[in-house]
């Protein structure tokens, strides 16, 4: 595969072709933060935390750098004051979900974001879908998924897979960003459900 | 029904079909769009058909059904032709003297005819009445003249000529360039230019390559792609397959909404019929170059609309976007290169190649071609949908076409573009309507759609309501959308309802910016257009709300109540008796106290109290009056004092 150049934050690297901005900037030992980027996954696109500037023909954009692919002569900035200001924004939004979350709490302090400035929300859930990639691209069991859309979105796992893939899998719940706690939740509370007799998920 | 294997042949059938027709012959069209169906014309055709076969006059007079011809507000419509006579708000018991007049029986019938407001005089002909005098109907006009079922009243009007042209009279560079040269931009939301997209999927690399028709139309109000697929859909077969020739795609599917019954309709037995007849499959009209075409049916979400996510959905995934860094015209469904045009769109491609891309650019301003199908809805005199050529100022469309604000009141802010679009203050009515035009100003084009709004409109509720809108239409993957316009949502919901606070505004801005640099799709980029092109032009109202927890438009009912002024009141006992909620005390004489604890701020005091009283006050920014006292309530009548 060939090289690519690509300059990031000032200085002049070269990549390998085919890359994302993300992949380029982590081998070269930039940090980009992300929530829902996970090596072993498609990438999502969703958190928007890695978003960097490119510029391209003179323009300038912002890209999220997990799905952006590096090109010939690509101009990388992974800092300015309007990617600091749309990271601290997107981290204020997650706090109010997951005020608690040790990776969260560690940005917040990079980016200046203040855990209370929007009202708490009821579910600690951020959205990143990492368990629900997880469960699909590497494990193909599909026992958890996204519910509804928009503000009213949730992960919930699906009694009857559940029930019989989770149990001894459980592999999801370290890739939770705001602790496993939600998750697990959620998969208890789907697995009472069609055990209603008490009998231990385990026996299923 | 035999296949037509040339263009000779293809002349051949259409001079059979006008020759068996009778240009003289008496016909009732009727309108059976979609909003006349819900008017009722199903029942008027039923009353008209019966009458006919009751007279025995099935041979002498012919009924088509068209789809939407536009006037909407004033259906059933009913043209009697050869005359051109256009009824309006045909009842079914209309139908006796509208077929004794196809005989030749009868007189014109003046009560069915359009009224002019300004002159009382009654107008004869459909293309007299101001609403359609002014538009300029070159894609949307064949609606009215064929039934949508009937391929031959299609072929009758020309249909599938631009198809025979580009096929074995142009190569597909040719229709490409001319397509170009039209500078035809797309109708659907953001204008890219058509030529330019085809090109990008003529030129990237891939064996298959697909053309798609995005009838997903989502925006409150908008029924335009709705009405041209319903009304004329092999037009737009016609304009896909040419499209597929020009980029070289074999096969097209159509996204439409699921809740839109008759298009689908409608069109899965266009496709049929064009399939039996050659205009759709192998070697089309013995051109030798093959199409087909797929009908899929969304599930009704508005996010479907955005190219990314109707392609994911196409593909029976979950319709949500993803990055568009490489345009989808080079790695669009299942990854290869696509082309998505909206109906109208697509509609618009058979003209320019019949009469040619320098008859197409006479039409419009420098940067904006041909015409724009709008629905023109919301306080305005005239709904319906109007096509108007490019450059035409707002005020004209508004007030020629559309007739106006009803009820004498005063014009406030036209909302262009859909949900994401955004609110035109009176001030700008004489700009001229354009895609950049509008993206200058803080709206967009969109769709087409254009909510008019008075002066009881509240512009800061309106933008709650299409951020509401969108946020309940929002995918959820990505966080400055899903997250970001709840708190906007929020925060907006709290200034109309009284609570907003010094910083709301500033909050929102900084929420707008980030939404607008940061989400991954259209949606999420352009969902705080409600609230910035609002603030740009009424920021007073918003300062009204938060500082002087007022509503200026006296709308909110947060912020608004009512008031019984007792100098005026004549304790008519009309509101009394009308309240649902029994907040009115008051007796015959006593004048009347609304209990603002009961109150529900209905408004229907206010609109029932006679104009000759006009007791019944709204007030909003004030404190209530407190109550007449007791011993001042009752009214000593003139004529009992004798």
């Amino acid at each position: 595969m060939s090289e690519k150049l690509l300059q990031i934050d000032g200085k002049q690297f070269e990549v390998r072709e085919g890359i994302t901005i993300l992949e380029a900037a982590r081998e070269v030992g930039i940090e980009i933060p992300t929530l829902c980027h996970h090596e072993g996954l498609e990438p999502h696109g969703g958190c928007r935390l890695c978003m960097v500037e490119v510029e391209e023909r003179g323009w300038s954009k912002l890209v999220a750098s997990c799905v952006y692919t590096v090109e010939k002569d690509l101009v990388v900035t992974t800092r300015s004051e309007k990617i600091d200001l749309v990271r601290k924004t997107i981290l204020e939004l997650l706090l109010a979900h997951a005020p608690d979350s040790p990776e969260l709490l560690v940005l917040a302090q990079e980016y200046g974001a203040d855990k209370d400035r929007f009202e708490k929300e009821s579910s600690f859930c951020i959205h990143c879908g990492l368990c629900v990639r997880y469960c699909a691209e590497v494990k193909g069991a599909h026992a958890v998924g996204f519910l509804d859309r928009g503000a009213r979105r949730e992960i919930s796992f699906v009694p009857e897979i559940a029930a019989r893939e989770c149990w001894n899998c459980k592999e999801c719940f370290p890739l939770c960003p705001t602790s496993a706690l939600q998750a697990a939740y959620v998969l208890t509370k789907a697995l009472v459900f069609p055990n209603a007799d008490g009998d231990s998920p385990a026996k299923c | 029904m035999s296949r037509i294997g040339s263009p000779a042949e293809l002349e051949e059938v259409r001079e059979g079909i006008l020759s068996e027709r009778d240009p003289a012959k008496p016909r009732v069209t009727l309108c059976c769009g979609s909003a006349c169906l819900a008017s009722g014309s199903r029942e008027v055709a039923d009353s008209i058909e019966a009458e006919i076969a009751e007279h025995g006059l099935g041979d002498d007079v012919d009924v088509l059904k068209t789809g939407c011809r536009g006037f909407c507000e004033r259906g059933p419509i009913v043209v009697m032709q050869p005359e051109d006579v256009c009824y309006l708000q045909v009842e079914p018991g209309d139908a006796p003297e509208i077929v004794a007049q196809a005989r030749g029986g009868q007189e014109v019938i003046d009560r069915l005819l359009y009224t002019d407001p300004s002159t009382e005089q009654s107008i004869l002909r459909e293309s007299e009445i101001p609403f359609y005098k002014y538009q300029e109907r070159l894609v949307f006009g064949s609606n009215g003249s064929i039934d949508p079922k009937s391929i031959e009243d299609f072929l009758a009007l020309g249909g599938f000529s631009a198809l025979a042209k580009a096929l074995t009279g142009m190569t597909p560079d040719e229709v490409l360039e001319e397509v170009k040269k039209s500078n035809l931009r797309g109708r659907g939301g953001g204008g890219f230019p058509a030529g330019r997209k085809w090109e990008e999927a003529r030129n990237a690399p891939g064996e298959a390559k697909y053309v798609i028709v995005n009838a997903d139309e989502g925006d409150p109000g908008a029924y335009m792609d709705r009405s041209l697929l319903e009304g004329n859909p092999y037009a737009i077969l016609e304009g896909l397959t040419i499209g597929a020739y020009a980029i070289g795609a074999h096969e097209g599917y159509i996204y439409v909404r699921q809740e839109y019954p008759l298009a689908v309709e409608n069109v899965l037995l266009a496709i049929k019929t064009a399939e039996e007849r050659g205009f759709l499959g192998t070697d089309i009209l013995g051109s030798g170059f093959d199409f087909t075409v797929t009908v899929h049916q969304g599930a009704g979400a508005f996010v479907c609309g955005e190219s990314s996510a109707l392609m994911t959905a196409l593909e029976g995934r979950v319709g949500e976007p993803r990055s568009k860094y490489i345009h989808t015209a080079v790695k669009g469904v299942w990854d290869s290169p696509s082309v998505l045009n909206n109906v109208e769109t697509w509609a618009n491609v058979p003209l320019i190649i019949n009469k040619g891309a320098d008859w197409f650019t006479q039409v419009g301003t420098e940067r904006s071609k041909g015409t724009k199908i709008f629905s023109l809805v919301g306080k305005i005199v005239n709904t319906g949908l109007v096509e108007v050529p490019m450059g035409i100022t707002l005020r004209d469309i508004i007030f020629k076409i559309g007739g106006g604000i009803p009820g004498g009141k005063r014009f406030k802010a036209v909302q262009t573009g859909g949900p994401s679009g955004g609110c035109i203050p009176e001030e700008l009515l004489d700009l001229e309507v354009g895609f950049d035009e509008l993206t200058d100003v803080g709206s967009m084009m969109g769709s087409g759609g254009m909510i008019v709004m008075d002066e009881d409109t509240c512009m800061v509720d309106v933008a709650r309501y299409f951020l509401d809108f969108l946020c309940d239409e929002s995918c959820g993957k990505c966080v400055p959308c899903r997250e970001g316009t709840k708190q906007m949502l929020k925060i907006m919901t709290n200034i109309t309802q009284g609570r907003g606070k010094e910083g709301d505004l500033e909050l929102l801005e900084e929420l707008s910016e980030v939404s607008k640099a940061a989400s991954l799709c259209a949606l999420g980029k352009s969902a705080p257009n409600p609230f910035l092109s609002t603030l740009r032009y009424f920021r007073d109202e918003y300062e009204a709300h938060i500082q002087e927890k007022r509503c200026p438009a006296r709308s909110c009912k947060e912020l608004t109540a009512f008031h019984v002024d007792p100098e005026a009141c004549r304790a008519c006992m009309i509101c009394f008796r009308n309240c649902p909620a029994d907040a009115i005390d008051g007796a015959r004489d006593r004048i009347h106290v609304i209990d603002q604890e009961k109150c529900t701020k209905c408004g229907t005091c206010f609109e029932v109290c006679p104009p000759r009283y006009a007791a019944v006050r709204k007030i909003s920014g004030e404190p209530v009056p407190p109550a007449i006292p007791e011993e001042d309530r009752t009214i000593v009548r003139k004529s009992k004092q004798k």
